[in-house]
């Protein structure tokens, strides 16, 4: 039988409506998670779980996002698994005290006797034209954050198999799903399966660049790696898929091989994630370098409205080929 | 646009100028117009993201902005097309920026949720539930420590009630008597959820009380009701009388954006509303009281219409903006 393929959206429904059913703790908390289009989620992820579930299970709140977080966290302290929804990524910076001060703290400063098994699922990436307050990626702010996990799938595989595990991590975890991605398909098992943290993909394998990068821009990497292969040029491109915990080893193995490192993301570049990842290869595999690591994320500007402005902020297609080029002329 | 409406013979008196009535009646059909083009627009693709119409909803914006004098300020949602158009801003350049054009009130960096025009004290549409509040409630300081005189009035919706904002800035408004004016706007529908679903009390002005101010609730498909609550605030506040709230009870006729398909709730519905629509109900007023001929009323109307439409062909012959301006205005 051939492997069903499903969106991005219907995979992490199945894996809420699974873990749902598997243990009643876990419930779902959020701005019009029950109701709102074809029966839950602008995005479609809570489709039909107010039907299945009941209301006491997929909590339709007022718009609070301060409220709505803290009450999870406190929630998931006194035995509950959480599971929030923040509509937009860009709402995060309303919730950043439960958040940063509550949910990552607690168990730390309480000196173990708490546990916040908390997922706040939402998303970033620009989509359409949706400027400044709905299209910014915000990751590397919560990676910032000790006592956060950090998971950001790429495909609908990832995305089913990394929310059962947020879920039944013992840990406050934000998992950012990424708005261009919800209606994209792939192949999902129909049994069941999880994806442990920290473990990094190696989604396509050549020996002249290390390339590292997420959702939307892996995506534009491949596509630029798939045109460079034309000409005898091999990318090799790794989807870390959590940024907390990090999978180094991968990365670290690949550039030794490589000897060069890019690294792309949407958000913008100053105080980004790439930053980090550069460091740390400069830190562990340094004498492997043939060439600076070049990072291609989005300028340091808010999203723009007009669709000339949007794209002229994001990385292309063009620019990653172009720093590619560049990396190999050392 | 149709307006339609019955008129009597004879004339009947009205407390408000009739100058004001036909200017409020004139600037809410442009509104109307305006917002009636909104979802031809989004399905042509020349406006991208989301845009939230506003109609059922003028009597609110007009209202209360022609109550206020243009150095007032005033804060907007992300369904603010009718606030800055009542407030007096141009047609053309909303358009502009609702395409993405160089000639917008952004240069296109916006869009529909982020208009603004600081030139008459538009501080903006705010893609943030309650995100106009501490704005509102920052100018409304400002204009009391400058002594200006100069209001600060804050629309935003019933949804926005329970964001904790409300209870931070309504608060220090009070404590400090700033002149400024919370006009919540309930249309019913945050999105598709209805406030007594997600909030406490089913008489939101009730809320004024835990704050020690005026809170009332006004009947938002009357442009004279809203006009008259915000008078009144209005002129308490330049006393020194510090923030009112006013709760105007109205309806979204549209569906959250351009493209809701308004599953969560029915058609008949609306049509109650319609019923009471305060464009319709205005110009009945006018005709009744000869202030205005049906056919008057229609002709302007239409005049909003063609207003509409050059607005639009404005926006068309406009450029797109320069990429290399995405990298202009981050910092002064």
């Amino acid at each position: 039988m051939p492997e069903r393929s499903i969106t991005y959206s219907v995979a992490l429904n199945e894996a809420l409506r699974e873990e749902m059913r598997r243990d009643e703790n876990v419930f779902v908390m959020g701005e019009e998670v029950a109701v709102w289009g074809e029966g839950g989620g602008v995005f479609g992820v809570t489709k039909d779980l107010a039907g299945e579930f009941g209301e006491g299970r997929v909590r339709n709140t007022a718009i609070s996002e301060e409220g709505i977080v803290a009450i999870g966290v406190c929630a998931a302290v006194t035995g509950m698994r959480p599971v929030v929804e923040l509509m937009y990524g860009d709402f995060l910076p309303l919730a950043m005290e439960p958040l940063v001060n509550q949910a990552a703290k607690l168990r730390y400063m309480f000196g173990g006797q708490a546990r916040v098994p908390l997922v706040l699922r939402t998303n970033m990436g620009a989509a359409g034209g949706k400027a400044a307050q709905h299209s910014q990626s915000l990751e590397s702010w919560i990676m910032h954050v000790p006592g956060i996990k950090l998971a950001l799938p790429s495909t609908p595989y990832d995305a089913k198999g990394l929310l059962k595990t947020a879920i039944r991590d013992n840990n406050p975890v934000v998992f950012l799903e990424h708005k261009l991605l919800y209606f994209t398909k792939g192949p999902v098992p129909e049994e069941e399966y999880t994806i442990p943290f920290g473990q990094a993909v190696v989604r396509r394998s050549g020996r002249d660049i290390t390339v590292v990068a997420m959702q939307a821009m892996l995506f534009r990497c491949l596509k630029v790696a798939d045109k460079l292969s034309q000409e005898g040029i091999e990318l090799e491109v790794i989807d870390p898929r959590t940024l907390v915990p990090l999978d180094e080893e991968t990365i670290i193995a690949s550039v030794k091989r490589t000897n060069r490192l890019l690294i792309c993301h949407e958000a913008a570049e100053r105080g980004g994630w790439a930053g980090e990842i550069g460091m740390l290869v400069v830190e562990k595999a340094f004498d492997h370098l043939d060439a600076p690591i070049v990072r291609v994320c989005g300028k340091n500007v808010p999203i723009p409205y007009s669709a000339t402005l949007e794209d002229a902020v994001i990385p292309s297609e063009e620019e990653l080929t172009a720093a590619a080029r560049q990396l190999l002329k050392w | 646009m149709e307006i339609a409406g019955n008129s009597r013979k004879e004339p009947v008196k009205d407390s408000h100028p009739p100058q004001l009535l036909i200017e409020m009646f004139r600037r809410m059909a442009l509104i109307r117009s305006f917002e009636a083009r909104l979802s031809a627009l989004y399905t042509q693709g020349l406006i991208r993201g989301s845009s939230h119409s506003s109609i059922g909803q003028e009597a609110v914006a007009c209202g209360a902005c022609f109550a206020l004098q243009e150095t007032d300020y005033v804060t907007s949602t992300h369904r603010g097309h009718g606030h800055a158009i009542a407030k007096g801003s141009d047609v053309k350049r909303m358009m502009a920026e609702l395409l993405g054009r160089a000639t917008g009130y952004c240069r296109g960096k916006g869009g529909s949720m982020h208009i603004a025009d600081f030139s008459i004290g538009m501080l903006g549409a705010n893609g943030i539930v309650g995100g106009g509040i501490g704005i509102a409630t920052g100018a409304a300081l400002s204009s009391s420590v400058r002594r200006s005189g100069q209001v600060a009035l804050c629309f935003f919706g019933e949804g926005a009630i329970n964001q904790g904002i409300f209870l931070e800035c309504g608060n220090m408004a009070a404590l400090w008597k700033l002149p400024l004016i919370l006009l919540c706007e309930n249309n019913q529908f945050a999105m598709s959820t209805r406030p007594q679903e997600t909030t406490s009390i089913s008489d939101l002005s009730q809320r004024a009380q835990a704050f020690g101010i005026p809170g009332f609730k006004v009947d938002g498909m009357d442009v004279t009701a809203v006009f008259d609550a915000v008078s009144g605030a209005a002129a308490r506040a330049r006393k020194g009388g510090g923030p009112s709230f006013i709760e105007a009870v109205c309806y979204r006729y549209e569906g959250h954006f351009s493209g809701d398909s308004l599953k969560y709730r029915s058609k008949g519905e609306r049509a109650e509303w319609e019923e009471k629509d305060p464009i319709v109900k205005l110009r009945d007023r006018l005709v009744n009281a000869k202030l205005m001929t049906a056919r008057e009323a229609d002709d302007l109307a239409q005049r909003a219409e063609a207003k509409i439409d050059d607005a639009l062909e404005f926006a068309k012959a406009s450029p797109l903006p320069d990429a290399a301006s995405a990298f202009e205005d981050v910092y002064a």
